[in-house]
């Protein structure tokens, strides 16, 4: 969809468009120009353990980082710009224009650090939002275990007082991407067994480094393995590491998830009309047609209906955040969640309906890369309405919070 | 996130403003107070001439809300389409069988897209005071809602033109004291719009009830001698082809967005009112909205009206903030087929979440799948909407 102009927008962010635009012209690595559909996922992850990254990556992570960008909205005071939303939103349309992807991604600047602005002390603050600006370090996350996964609150982790200072941690986490890429844990752990379920719980951030830490890959139905499960044995943390209070981490817990599902929602947002052009080129790849109407009309209408839902999903999102700039209702994460998810799998649906046969292959010469990736991705999918929480689990939190609908007594 | 945002352009407006806000809830009162569903049922059952209420129309007229995007200039108030949306989604809560579709979205914009200074000043002006009912009638057996499609014909006569041909699903047609007619100018040629006076000779009007209560006609014109002020803009008008977006397109656009307002209502009301049901009839001991299965269901149409909300929204910023035909064609489909889907799902569901109650005549829940079904079909059906839309961005 093309757009319509707009005369609404301030001067002064006008003007901020302009210079971030020339600015990015002027400084970013051209050879990083139209190489990345720019949502939360696509950019730097950073890290020490990251395999090499090419110098124009970290030429770009340098530039922005010295202008506060990589984190635009956090303070100053901690490696961000202090920006608005607003503002935020103007500086990733301009890379989106551009194609750049951005400085700095990951679960630190998505989901821990914008939890430590709200709940972390200012020691903690200064210690990791600044490295996380940076992409010093990277960060997995430590929530689901084998039997608290929706039954989130359920999490065993045992966290017990070792002398005055520490804790001792003992136990095992499981579905942690990335943990053996990453240099810190957040977790949830159990500090109180007497106390009801969400009343025991303590967020607490660990150093994968500590000993005692030991991450286990774990493969894919994609053949992918960013899966770990996360072993914790003897594991000695100071104290000044809990987030929040102690035994009042469900609070914290709960706020990182409204962060992950609005990442995971966004990612999916991605570039408006993406979908459609992904789509289309799919289409006129596997039915043979450069161009006009596409001769198959099933296909074009499956490919219209996608790419008609996705544009209502971008619109949604977008109203969605200027209804709370408003101060119009709250957020409304899990609706996002859904639909996002949702909508990313009938897209995959669909691209594999085009590729038909081109789309059966795992490996082998008679499938060309795109095809391969493509039906790996599809695979991939299938998480998204499982991972961050699970469809059925918003579904009752929408039942529930937004709608009101009664508890089982 | 925005659509988009490219070339430096900023976002669409998704919210209401202040007055915007006050409109909606004035507006809002004045349908709970004035216009109750059941009101369909008394019309129906009276068999009233009309089929809607003279006395709420003509106090729609006083509070302005019919002339709110008629220009000052013909006695309107001037305000943009959006504004006119928020009045048409309050109206679709409570299902309102008056004129509006036919007048506000269908003759109005035709009017005001197509007409003449001298066709705008003689019939603007009664449309915002309510006096005047003017529809437009562009569907033939057969056709399936494709403005193209249709065999009317207005053939050349002397200075003006003979039309002849029979259109059907003609809103309000039997009240409507102007109605607009398309027709092919000479075979194959382009398509023009006819102000036909009802009472001309050679037309013949015969009203029928629709599944929704409303009414619709079928128009039959036997050779219809017109002048050429009879053709909407004049001769002028069949030349600009709006790259490849004809009047009637046109018109049919909004038509599509003012209609999905509507449906926008009518789907948020038939959802509430079913989420109160589900949290009031208890069964097993516990409330039906205990049940996991209802809750599940309920939180998707409510994702799904989220969805066609925002559609909605922006197509009717856009036919205000962008002037391009093919922008707005674009936006107007995606509207439609949001809320199709969306108050589809709503209705059918709030019927079967109603239980034995939802299939009675006398609960007025049927009524929202009855003009959900009408809705659907309206102004080009989900299909044909997404064919125009996958043709519209070049696939
Ligand atoms: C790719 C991927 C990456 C992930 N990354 C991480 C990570 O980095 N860190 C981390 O901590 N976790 C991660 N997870 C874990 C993820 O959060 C959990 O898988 C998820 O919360 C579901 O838990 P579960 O797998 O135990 O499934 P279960 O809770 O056992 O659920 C199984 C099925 O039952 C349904 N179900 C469960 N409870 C209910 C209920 N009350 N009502 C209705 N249906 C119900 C679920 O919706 C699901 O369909 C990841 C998962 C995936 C797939």
């Amino acid at each position: 969809m093309s757009q319509p102009s707009e005369h609404s927008e301030s001067a002064e962010l006008r003007e901020f468009r302009a210079e971030m635009r020339a600015f990015m012209r002027e400084e970013a690595p051209k050879s990083l120009l139209g190489t990345s559909p720019c949502g939360p996922f696509d950019g730097y992850w950073g890290g020490k353990l990251h395999p090499e990254v090419p110098a124009d990556v970290l030429r770009w992570r340098d530039v922005t980082l010295a202008r506060g960008l990589t984190a635009p909205t956090w303070p100053k005071a901690y490696g961000g710009a202090g920006l608005t939303f607003a503002h935020a939103k103007v500086l990733y349309d301009e890379m989106r224009e551009l194609g750049l992807p951005r400085p700095v991604v990951g679960f630190g600047f998505a989901m821990i650090g914008p939890t430590l602005l709200q709940f972390g002390n200012e020691e903690q603050k200064l210690q990791h939002l600044p490295a996380i600006c940076a992409g010093e370090i990277r960060w997995c996350q430590g929530y689901s275990e084998p039997n608290a996964g929706s039954d989130l609150a359920n999490v065993q982790l045992a966290c017990e007082p070792d002398g005055p200072d520490h804790y001792m941690l003992n136990g095992q986490k499981v579905w942690t991407s990335h943990a053996d890429r990453s240099d810190w844990i957040f977790c949830l752990a159990r500090t109180d067994r007497a106390a009801k379920k969400q009343k025991g719980i303590t967020f607490i951030l660990v150093d994968m480094r500590t000993e005692g830490v030991t991450p286990r890959k774990i493969e894919l139905i994609s053949g992918a393995s960013p899966f770990c499960e996360t072993f914790f044995e003897n594991v000695r943390v100071p104290r000044s590491n809990v987030v929040g209070e102690v035994n009042a981490g469900w609070t914290v817990a709960k706020a990182l998830l409204g962060h992950e599902r609005s990442m995971i929602g966004q990612s999916i947002g991605r570039d408006p009309g993406s979908t459609q052009r992904e789509l289309v080129k799919l289409a006129r790849k596997h039915l043979d047609a450069p161009e006009g109407p596409l001769p198959d009309a099933l296909q074009r209408d499956r490919v219209a209906a996608v790419s008609m839902e996705e544009a209502a999903f971008q619109l949604t999102l977008d109203r969605l955040a200027q209804a709370r700039a408003a101060g119009g209702p709250g957020t409304e994460s899990s609706i996002m969640k859904i639909v996002a998810t949702e909508l990313k799998q009938r897209r995959f649906e669909a691209g594999m309906a085009l590729a038909g046969a081109q789309g059966l292959g795992w490996e082998g010469d008679a499938f060309d890369d795109e095809d391969l990736s493509y039906t790996r991705e599809w695979l991939r999918s299938r998480a998204n309405t499982i991972e961050g929480g699970s469809s059925e689990v918003q579904l009752n939190i929408i039942a529930k919070a937004v709608l009101g609908l009664p508890e089982v007594k | 996130m925005s659509v988009v945002v490219s070339n430096g352009q900023e976002t669409l407006t998704l919210v209401l403003d202040e007055e915007q806000q006050m409109l909606r809830s004035t507006v809002r009162q004045f349908v709970d107070q004035h216009a109750p569903v059941g009101r369909l049922r008394t019309l129906r059952d009276a068999r009233d001439e009309r089929g809607y209420s003279a006395s709420v129309w003509s106090e729609m007229a006083e509070l302005g809300w019919l002339g709110l995007q008629v220009p000052e200039a013909h006695d309107g108030l001037g305000l943009g389409f959006f504004d006119l949306t928020v009045v048409l989604e309050q109206c679709g809560r409570k299902l309102m069988p008056e004129p509006l579709v036919s007048t506000l979205l269908l003759g109005a914009q035709a009017l005001m897209l197509g007409g003449t200074e001298a066709q705008q000043a003689a019939w603007l002006p009664g449309i915002a005071t309510g006096e005047k009912v003017v529809t437009l009638a562009f569907d033939e057996r057969g056709a399936r809602g494709n403005p193209h499609a249709g065999k009317a014909l207005a053939a050349r006569s002397g200075a003006g033109f003979t039309l002849s041909g029979t259109r059907v699903g003609v809103l309000d047609a039997h009240v409507a004291d102007l109605i607009l007619v398309s027709a092919q100018v000479g075979e194959g040629g382009p398509l023009g719009l006819f102000l036909v006076d009802p009472k001309a000779a050679g037309v013949t009007v015969t009203r029928h009830v629709a599944l929704d209560l409303r009414n619709a006609g079928t128009v039959t014109l036997a050779d219809v001698a017109v002048g050429a002020e009879a053709l909407l803009g004049g001769d002028a008008a069949l030349e600009v082809g709006d790259g490849g977006v004809a009047l009637v397109d046109r018109v049919l656009d909004r038509a599509r967005i003012g209609l999905a307002a509507e449906m926008l209502g009518g789907m948020e009301q038939a959802f509430e009112d079913t989420v109160a049901y589900l949290k009031e009839r208890v069964q097993f001991d516990r409330p039906l909205g205990s049940f996991q299965a209802l809750q599940h269901r309920a939180a998707r149409l409510y994702c799904s009206i989220a969805l066609a909300r925002s559609a909605v929204l922006a197509a009717a910023r856009v036919v205000d903030q962008s002037g391009d035909p093919r922008e707005v064609a674009k936006y107007a489909a995606l509207a439609k087929v949001r809320a199709s889907e969306a108050f589809y799902d709503v209705a059918r569901e709030a019927i079967q979440m109603h239980g034995g109650i939802g299939m009675t005549d006398e609960h007025d829940i049927g009524f929202y799948l009855k003009r959900a079904q009408t809705t659907l079909v309206t102004f080009g059906t989900n299909d044909a909407l997404r064919a125009r839309w996958a043709e519209l961005n070049g696939y």
